[in-house]
């Protein structure tokens, strides 16, 4: 057993930590969000020229060939800037659907295209407020009608994956028969669209079966973004602390705040070892999947919560301004603990997951 | 990264597994029978001399001490084969082979290692542990047990005082003891490490009676108790050096328990609940285990990250305290949790009814899992100063004269 990141690995990630530090500050962050932008556009461009894109993609797809721990050493990188560009919609959700569930002919002509970047996808699966089922929306001889609300990333995308029950579709979104409106995003980094579909052109991707594996494989994905953004929480918190004096004595010398944030650096330590085994999982032990994506997500999402939450609070006032950089991971933290499902989606799918006590919630 | 064995571990592990099945079930304990602790404690040497004869004791020990000269994880597979069976093992053998030795092995001389390596590793010995004091438990270097040099030119020590919480002592053959032999310096300076025969005149060990009902724990008295020099490990002085090697062996060997979230959700899965379906329907219950699973497993592997950067030789230091520290606070809920699906039946069980006593024991026993080997509060103090870097305590004692201090 050999239970830590490679050597290859780790350059990875320090790879990409440098050139994300040097490229999205937080000020930088605040411009983009002033000026209304729907994305970090160069940012994007960067990450498909170095590769990052399709880390996981099999070089015939124009990828790196690399494994799901490798992707998800880019995905922990990005939470922890908290980048806003499109690599979840994209990348985790609409380049992984295509991957699991497209012909031949649809993966030679997308899959190239999204990792470099040219291409952005996003991934329509939510129908309002409740569970994400898919079923409001109507396929079929090739045509799509219906509504997803909200869909990340739609503003700045050229196709959309959508789920149709148990189907999964692939719509080009510049036609008469899709129409955009841009929603208020309670992530301000992350832009989210209604998209209505008046009997749409589509093509199924044909693959069946895969919904499952295509959540699974994200939920992993999404618990490392959730680790680096915690990680981050906790940096921030703890610089923060250190510096300030309060009472005649530094902040961070007060119990009630190293108890605090030891908790949290427990919390990201057991979500971070859940992801690696996920990642682990996806590629070398796929039976486990399920169990070990639903744990790493219900970790992960508690972890990133409890960072954010106790970031901006051992922060004080200041935490509450704009000026100061917890709103970041506040915000994207709830967008990433609704994104694929909610705490008790993900707590059947892991008590599903066990051998023998299969139930159903109530 | 590969979770899987080794080809290396996996040949070890076929080795472990064929062992132990010829030779551990004629050692296995009877699940839900309580024996007396003397027949525990004769079992647990028992199954001790057999390891020892089968070449599976002291597996991490190099082969001069009697060892087997293997890798931490090696060890791993070992003890997770070994868990496979319900075996006499526990503190009466643990503490001789995790605590004892590692500051024996570390800190001792030659001939100290002679004397009680290879009979610890039989089972010819067995240890206790005498540190905590009343007054002294997180803050172990405040104790006052106190060591004089006797004035004979025998160079022996007179050491008067008081342990707790010293389990298994009455049954133990001898003591891994920490004493105060200078007041006169600061209280982490001046305590010096010694091992003691229990049956030495003056050690008088009383059991406590605890809140599980059981007693393994003593109180020893200590009164002009005569102990050697050539019993002293280390160097007068040394005693809290020797300490921490003890304490380190303490956190890594915590937690590698589960915390019963299993067997709960199979008795939620087969107890039906009072509007149709079984207790595993219901949405807070389903909730409460899969959060509680999560975390377990995150601490599985996240002790398999631990053993990795010791078997690459990093030292794991605080964080190895996250995983007790996680463990001991889920077991208190979970086991509770267990409690309240049992319903009114979790207070007073019927006559045979072999499930409940065990969550009842598990909700009570897991208040020591949060005080001993690190207290919670403890161990958030030295994540947050050693991983996160931040300020100490504020120590009031710190440069003070032991004898000093009030």
């Amino acid at each position: 057993m050999d239970f830590d990141l490679s050597d290859e690995q780790k350059m990875l990630a320090e790879q990409a930590r440098g050139l994300l530090a040097e490229r999205t500050p937080f000020d930088h962050l605040r411009k983009l969000i002033d000026s209304g932008a729907e994305w970090d556009e160069p940012l994007w461009r960067e990450l498909g020229e170095m590769g990052f894109l399709g880390a996981n993609v099999p070089e015939q797809f124009g990828g790196l060939g690399l494994s799901e721990l490798d992707l998800g050493v880019i995905s922990q990188e990005l939470g922890r800037v908290n980048a806003s560009v499109p690599f979840f919609s994209s990348i985790i959700l609409a380049a992984d659907a295509i991957r699991l569930a497209g012909s031949e002919a649809q993966k030679t002509e997308w899959l190239p295209k999204l990792v470099s970047g040219e291409v952005v996808a996003c991934f329509a699966s939510a129908e309002g407020p409740g569970p994400i089922l898919g079923q409001k929306v109507e396929f079929s001889g090739g045509a799509l009608k219906g509504t997803k609300s909200p869909v990340a990333d739609a503003g700045i995308a050229q196709i959309a994956i959508v789920q149709a029950g148990a189907s999964l579709v692939l719509v080009m979104l510049e036609q008469a028969g899709v129409e955009r409106t841009k929603l208020e995003s309670f992530d301000q980094l992350r832009p989210h669209y209604r998209l209505d579909f008046n009997a749409a052109q589509a093509e199924l991707l044909p693959g069946t079966g895969q919904i499952s594996t295509l959540l699974d494989r994200a939920a992993v994905q999404a618990a490392f973004e959730a680790v680096g953004g915690g990680e981050a929480c906790l940096q921030m918190g703890r610089d923060y602390v250190m510096e300030r004096q309060m009472f005649g004595r530094s902040l961070a010398s007060y119990q009630a705040i190293k108890h605090k944030l030891a908790d949290v650096a427990v919390g990201i330590e057991l979500a971070k070892s859940n992801a690696y085994y996920g990642g682990w999982a996806a590629g070398a032990s796929v039976d486990d999947l399920p169990g070990a994506a639903a744990a790493a997500r219900l970790s992960a999402i508690k972890a990133f919560e409890n960072a954010a939450r106790e970031n901006l609070q051992v922060h004080g006032g200041i935490g509450y301004t704009f000026e100061a950089n917890c709103h970041f991971y506040y915000r994207r933290e709830r967008m990433l603990a609704v994104i694929l499902g909610n705490r008790g989606f993900w707590a059947d799918r892991l008590l599903n997951a066990q051998p023998g006590t299969q139930g159903k919630a109530a | 990264m590969d979770f899987n064995d080794t080809p290396q571990e996996a040949a070890f592990r076929v080795e472990a597994r064929t062992w132990l099945a010829a030779h551990a079930p004629a050692h296995e304990l009877q699940p839900g029978v309580t024996i007396p602790d003397t027949e525990e404690a004769a079992r647990g040497r028992a199954w001790m001399r057999e390891l020892y004869e089968g070449g599976w004791s002291g597996l991490t020990f190099s082969k001069a001490l009697g060892g087997r000269g293997l890798s931490g994880a090696e060890a791993v597979v070992f003890s997770e084969e070994e868990g496979r069976y319900h075996l006499p093992k526990g503190p009466f053998t643990s503490i001789g082979t995790g605590m004892a030795l590692p500051v024996i092995a570390k800190h001792g001389n030659d001939e100290q290692r002679a004397l009680y390596v290879e009979p610890t590793l039989k089972g010819d010995l067995t240890w206790c542990q005498l540190f905590s004091e009343p007054a002294a438990g997180s803050d172990l270097a405040a104790l006052r047990t106190k060591a004089v040099r006797t004035d004979d030119g025998s160079g022996d020590w007179i050491v008067n005082g008081q342990k707790v919480w010293s389990s298994w002592a009455h049954l133990t053959d001898w003591g891994i003891l920490v004493v105060r032999t200078d007041a006169s310096v600061p209280k982490h300076k001046g305590l010096t490490f010694f091992v003691v025969d229990m049956k030495t005149p003056g050690i008088e060990t009383r059991p406590i009676r605890q809140i599980s009902g059981a007693s393994e724990f003593n109180e020893t008295f200590l009164t002009d108790v005569r102990i050697p020099d050539a019993n002293r490990i280390g160097a007068v002085g040394e005693g809290w050096a020797c300490c921490m090697t003890v304490l380190m062996g303490e956190r890594l060997g915590s937690g590698a328990h589960r915390s019963g979230v299993e067997p709960l959700l199979d008795y939620a899965a087969k107890t039906p609940a009072a509007h149709g379906g079984t207790m595993l329907d219901d949405r807070a219950v389903r909730q409460q285990l899969a959060e509680a699973l999560a975390e377990e497993q995150g601490e599985r592997f996240f002790q398999a990250r631990l053993r990795t950067m010791v078997s690459k030789g990093e030292n794991p230091g605080a964080l190895a305290g996250m995983v007790k520290l996680a463990y001991a606070s889920r077991y208190q809920k979970v086991s509770g949790l267990g409690m309240e699906l049992r319903g009114l039946d979790a207070i007073a069980p019927e006559a045979g009814d072999t499930f409940t006593p065990d969550l009842q024991y598990d909700y009570i026993y897991s208040t020591v899992m949060r005080i001993a080997g690190g207290a919670d509060e403890v161990l958030r103090n030295q994540i947050a100063e050693r991983v996160l870097g931040m300020p100490g305590e504020v120590r009031m004692d710190k440069d003070v004269p032991f004898e000093q201090l009030k």
